[in-house]
């Protein structure tokens, strides 16, 4: 089981290698998800070279105005005006990218700290952030598609079967390590 | 939020009272809501509201609370662009939130 404790050059996680293998995988197939909707690379085009670099950048970064259709990735990408549907949709077309950029380089930063036999790894305050950035949209993602509930029993009294629960298993130990990580960086 | 052992579930109605006549008074300012949402924790949204406005530990856990057990809870307000800075931070820290004019 994954432990965290505060230790004398930062927060300490300590992983075996199982729990590293299953995030690292996990946060492969959500890099995978948030790559798909980035705009096209910039540089691609010659559109762009007869206007200041400022302007170019702007174009090369405009995003969807649409949700992403899969209600999991939505949940990581939610419009920014509940009521006003134009809005929504000029905000998330400025502002989209960036976000899946954001979410991208904790996951990145993440994943890439990961050792394959697991062990120890020491989180400073930056790197800290990602990891609460990070382990949150993987439980947001996997919690979204089990339709998780705030009392936490989706199987309704019932017991599943071992490869029904396996989901649910992962999301809890998602949420343990994400709840001991944020009590001990709000200790400190 | 999600909690171990309670069942407080207050469901987020995007819908409500929709603010269309005044949406354009310039005087009104505006808002930034959280929603009410299984997934994220207590202790998580605590957290994020004390590191990305600045709050005392005792206000944020009072708006995550007012979150958590009435739906949602005005977070900031200011500016329209401020409070789209705002909405911004706080889906980059993975909380459900929309901005509106008051």
């Amino acid at each position: 089981m994954a432990r965290v404790r505060r230790g004398r050059g930062g927060i300490v996680v300590a992983l075996d290698a199982a729990e590293a293998e299953l995030l690292r995988r996990m946060l492969d197939e959500l890099c995978g998800e948030l790559r798909a909707r980035l705009p096209g690379r910039p540089g691609d085009g010659d559109a762009r070279e007869d206007v200041g670099d400022s302007v170019g950048a702007a174009f090369d970064t405009q995003g969807p105005t649409a949700p992403p259709e899969d209600p999991a990735l939505a949940r990581l990408l939610p419009d920014a005006y509940s009521d006003d549907p134009a809005a929504a949709a000029e905000m998330r077309r400025l502002t989209e990218p960036d976000l899946v950029q954001a979410k991208l380089d904790a996951a990145t930063a993440v994943g890439s700290a990961l050792l394959p036999t697991g062990g120890k790894l020491i989180l400073d305050q930056q790197s800290g952030a990602a990891w609460l950035a990070a382990l949150n949209d993987l439980r947001l993602l996997l919690g979204t598609r089990l339709g998780v509930t705030e009392d936490g029993d989706p199987f309704g009294g019932h017991r599943p079967n071992e490869s029904a629960a396996a989901p649910y298993v992962v999301y809890h130990w998602l949420t343990g390590l994400q709840d001991r990580l944020v009590g001990t960086i709000s200790a400190g | 939020m999600h909690v171990m052992s309670q069942s407080a579930t207050a469901s987020p109605e995007l819908d409500q009272a929709p603010i269309v006549d005044e949406r354009t008074d310039p005087d009104r300012p505006w808002v930034t809501i959280v929603w009410n949402d299984p997934i994220n924790l207590m202790s998580y949204v605590t957290h994020v509201l004390q590191q990305l406005f600045g709050y005392p530990k005792d206000k944020a856990t009072r708006l995550m609370l007012d979150v958590h057990q009435k739906g949602k809870a005005v977070v900031s307000s200011g500016s329209r662009e401020q409070m789209e800075h705002d909405v911004s931070r706080l889906h980059g820290a993975g909380l459900w939130a929309t901005l509106r004019q008051d």
